[in-house]
């Protein structure tokens, strides 16, 4: 039975160490289902080098230990007639395999040292992205730019809920994936704006805490153009699982382009904002800015989460013709040291119009009433 | 009363006998485990699949902070004061604890503590949700008044629990050790016990402290957290990790202490290098006060920081590593048998030293930043505290069972439970170092694709290891109810200590005259 019980053992250790080390090894160009991308930037390079570096220095190292384990539990079984020793210390041995693995440990420190110099170096980047993290959306800013937007999941509820086929881009899908020329050394400033956050890509190994009231640096120089996923990677409440990131690195003419059409809507938007709007108008497109940015706390019929997130459907705030204007600000402004957040610097004033009205008509609510995006406008002007 | 224990209900709430308070916290810690385990299905359950399918992503996130709360503070802490209640008087030659009093308080702090904790299920903002790290602002700002301030209470009264536990242990050892047992000669159990001791009786009142400030924050208009009230939810982290780190070392090394009295009995040859297992304890305990910032690499601390923090962490290393050559060098011309308690003893060993294998990996800064927060960091802390802190508690209960009880296990039974334990608990946690390194964050309630085969095994594994414990208690209720009994003073060929020149079953009071030791 004791024999048996052995021979298991190291069956499973064996064919464990074999699984291990060769998933590990599989894929060496890029991204593998059981290891660290290489990724496509300097640094993710370096990281993965040092990974792989230290996992084949640990492997050695078990390697020997269970080795010299192995060979005591085969070697001095009582069955097989072993007589025990009486030895119980050994000062040289005791200094070797104190000093041994010291010494491992400062080779592996220097490579680790200048790994780390080389992450913190964000100085003289050419491009400031600011990333700001808020329950449960990124928001982009161009700095210096005058353009910025909100990323939010793409992925469809019934897909979540298992009402339909799951696409091959589930959870890791967005609306508007952050773009990024090649061959560039860009800069994130990250922040946020409730709860802490983390942004991280692992094709680009950054991954940056997100804290509100402070605001950190981390860079990247991606080297190849393609589409990046990455993940929010610090508890943040219920959707923790729901905010991911998508980085579309493209050739630096094409990102120009891009940039100019992105410039050039943002002053369409805001032209728009001195246009009247007929409530139909804003109905359709209320909808939509609701489905993105409310319906992950309040729901999509406007029913919130009892206990946790207040329903709309009914609610005096959004039915009361003298609530129109707390209704507006509780939106404009959000609610400090709630869930409720400030939408008014993160979307548009058309937008935040067409989502007030929304919540004013829809789900029975039917009040008739129009907020137009220059009442917004002015409700934030008049703060 | 002086020759026996009262009858009834009374007996276990009056009492102040060390073995039936040893008893009290083995029992609750054990309820405390399969509560916690049952969390755990819960949340296997749910990532058997990607999608949303049986719970809410709010209940979602209680699973996973109750599940590290309770396993933390209810199941594997108090397993170790349980045995530490026990076995240190027995080992030291001492009649009981030096504060037999305290003790039984310090024992029914804690069955009202997870009470409170458990209730927070029931109220309307539901468990708390931010982690069994509860990092500010999730915790102080955006969570329940209510059940925020039910959790606080609840961590005071398990602290100072803990406290006064800490303090009887250190009280006991120093001063009631039986004539002639020199600090040196002391098993090595409670070496470990004691500067455990220390290490509980240093941190736990910075973690008094950072619930305090949550308390202030949520209800007494400070901003110590919140960053629009000029505070800095990062000194959350600091003060929490201050805590923290010594406190995974408060969980690790009485289990070392139980191995070092394991491999030595079934190797038949004394602990090889004594002293320098001493030493590395001590070592390990004092390195755990300069390290905490390695749990928050990310966070934007400055270089020098980073650096600093990096070299101290990999420095743990060191002693760690030599009490692992050093158990193996008491194997090393030993004369080995392979009981259960062996068992447990060895995958403790293997398992261990994988986890600490992923710790040297983690304590390099750049590296970590892609590990932190993933899967990988998941496998990493279950390989210490699952095959670390609870295979030494199984190994220690089959090696300590029959003389508690005067019964024998049944060992064809407890083989199984060791090998449905050992192959479980690999299926689960192995395969979270790859989903986690191909970049699975942890504490999500759901995921992509890529990473659905391997959850799918975790899940699997983590049901067979969770039936497994049943099976455990099966065992240990079968062992009290009617055992082969054992009648000999010496369960173990080549058992060693004072524990084991006493009677099976242990007499209710031992060592009334004291013994001597050479
Ligand atoms: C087979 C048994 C177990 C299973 C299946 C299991 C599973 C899990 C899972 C899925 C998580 C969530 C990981 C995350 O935070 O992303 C977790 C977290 C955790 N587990 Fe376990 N676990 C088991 C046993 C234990 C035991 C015995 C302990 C006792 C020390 C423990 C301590 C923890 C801790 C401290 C966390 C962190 C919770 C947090 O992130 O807030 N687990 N476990
Ligand atoms: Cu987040």
């Amino acid at each position: 039975m004791f024999a048996r019980a052995k021979q298991l053992t190291m069956l499973l250790l064996g064919s464990a160490c074999l699984w291990g080390g060769s998933a590990l090894a599989a894929d060496s160009a890029g991204r593998s289902d059981e290891n660290m991308p290489i990724g496509v930037t300097p640094v993710s390079q370096t990281v993965y080098d040092i990974h792989m570096l230290m996992f084949w220095i640990c492997v050695a190292i078990g390697v020997l230990t269970f080795g010299a384990l192995i060979f005591s539990l085969i070697k001095y079984r009582k069955s097989k007639g072993a007589v025990a020793a009486n030895f119980h210390e050994s000062t040289k041995v005791e200094i070797a395999w104190t000093v041994i693995p010291f010494i491992i440990l400062i080779g592996m420190a220097w490579p680790a040292t200048t790994a780390l110099i080389e992450v913190y170096d964000s100085d003289e980047a050419e491009l400031d992205i600011k990333v700001t993290g808020s329950q449960w959306k990124w928001r982009y800013d161009y700095i210096g730019e005058d353009v910025g937007f909100l990323s939010i999941l793409s992925t469809p509820r019934d897909q979540i809920e298992n009402k339909t086929a799951k696409g091959e881009f589930y959870l890791q899908e967005v609306d508007e994936p952050l773009v990024l020329p090649v061959g560039k050394k860009v800069r994130f400033l990250v922040t946020a704006s409730d709860v802490i956050h983390s942004w991280w890509v692992p094709d680009l190994a950054v991954k940056r805490d997100a804290i509100p009231g402070f605001t950190h640096e981390s860079w990247a120089y991606i080297e190849k153009a393609g589409t990046y996923r990455g993940y929010c990677a610090e508890l943040c409440g219920k959707d923790h699982a729901f905010m991911p990131i998508v980085v579309k690195a493209v050739p630096e003419a094409e990102y120009n382009d891009w940039l100019a059409q992105k410039k050039q809507e943002a002053a369409e938007l805001r032209a728009l904002t001195s246009k009247v709007f007929t409530l139909d108008e804003l109905m359709a497109r209320g909808k939509d800015v609701y489905s993105k940015n409310c319906a992950a706390c309040h729901l999509e019929n406007g029913e919130g989460v009892q206990g946790a997130f207040p329903a709309l459907k009914g609610s005096p705030m959004a039915i009361e013709a003298d609530q129109l204007t707390a209704h507006i600000d509780i939106v404009v402004n959000g609610k400090s040291g709630t869930a409720m957040q400030a939408f008014g610097g993160n979307i548009s004033d058309v937008d935040l119009a067409a989502v007030i009205t929304y919540e004013r008509n829809a789900w029975g609510n039917n009040t008739g009433e129009i907020v137009q995006p220059v009442d917004v406008y002015n409700h934030r002007k008049g703060e | 009363m002086a020759h026996g224990p009262a009858k009834g209900i009374r007996r276990w709430l009056y009492t102040t006998n060390h073995k039936d308070i040893g008893s009290l916290y083995l029992w609750f810690s054990f309820a405390m485990f399969i509560l916690g385990g049952a969390f755990a299905m819960i949340i296997r359950a749910e990532l058997f699949q990607p999608g949303m399918q049986l719970v809410e992503p709010e209940f979602f996130n209680q699973m996973t902070t109750m599940h590290g709360l309770v396993m933390v503070f209810g199941a594997i802490m108090p397993a170790f004061v349980g045995l530490a209640n026990w076995m240190i008087p027995m080992m030291i030659g001492a009649p009981d604890m030096a504060l037999p009093r305290m003790n039984n308080l310090s024992f029914w702090l804690l069955p009202p503590a997870f009470l409170m904790l458990a209730a927070t299920l029931f109220t309307e903002g539901g468990a708390p949700q931010a982690g069994w790290t509860f990092y500010a602002p999730l915790s102080t700002t955006y969570a329940n008044p209510l059940t925020a301030t039910i959790f606080i209470f609840a961590v005071h009264t398990m602290g100072a629990s803990s406290i006064m536990g800490s303090i009887n242990i250190i009280a006991t050892i120093l001063n009631m050790r039986a004539p002639g047992m020199s600090y040196m000669k002391m098993p090595l159990f409670v070496w470990t016990w004691l500067i455990t001791a220390f290490l509980l009786v240093a941190v736990m009142p910075v973690l008094a402290g950072a619930v305090t400030m949550m308390l202030m924050d949520i209800h007494g208009g400070t901003s110590f957290f919140d960053a629009a009230g000029g505070g800095d939810p990062v000194l959350f982290q600091h003060v929490f990790w201050f805590f923290g780190h010594p406190e995974v070392y408060i969980i690790i090394l009485p289990a070392f202490g139980v191995i070092s009295q394991i491999i030595p009995t079934f190797s038949r040859k004394p602990l090889f290098g004594y002293s320098s297992m001493v030493y590395a304890t001590a070592s390990i305990a004092l390195l755990s006060f300069i390290v905490w910032a390695h749990h928050m690499f990310t966070v934007g601390m400055p270089l020098a920081g980073e650096l600093f923090f990096m070299y101290a962490t990999m420095l743990i290393a060191v002693p760690t590593g030599v009490k692992v050559f050093n158990w193996i060098a008491t194997m090393f011309k030993g004369s080995i048998t392979f009981e259960t308690p062996m068992l447990f003893s060895l995958a403790f060993l293997v398992l261990f030293t994988i986890g600490g294998f992923t710790g040297v990996m983690l304590s390099i800064a750049p590296a970590d930043f892609q590990y932190h927060d993933s899967y990988f960091v998941v496998a990493h802390f279950h390989y210490v505290m699952v095959a670390g802190a609870v295979f030494s508690m199984s190994a220690a209960v089959y090696y300590w069972l029959p003389k508690w009880t005067g019964r024998m296990y049944s060992e064809p039974l407890a083989q199984v439970h060791f090998w449905t334990s050992f192959i479980g608990f690999n299926l689960t946690f192995f395969p979270q170092h790859f989903v986690g390194l191909a970049g699975m964050p942890r504490r999500y309630s759901d995921y992509a694709l890529q990473f659905a085969d391997y959850n799918m095994i975790s899940s699997c594994g983590a049901f067979l290891y969770g039936i497994s414990q049943i099976l455990f208690l099966v065992i240990i209720i079968l062992t009290i109810k009617g055992g082969k009994k054992t009648t000999a003073d010496k369960t173990w060929e080549g058992a060693e200590g004072l524990e084991w020149t006493v009677p099976s079953p242990a007499p209710y009071h031992t060592f009334s005259t004291p013994p001597t030791v050479k």
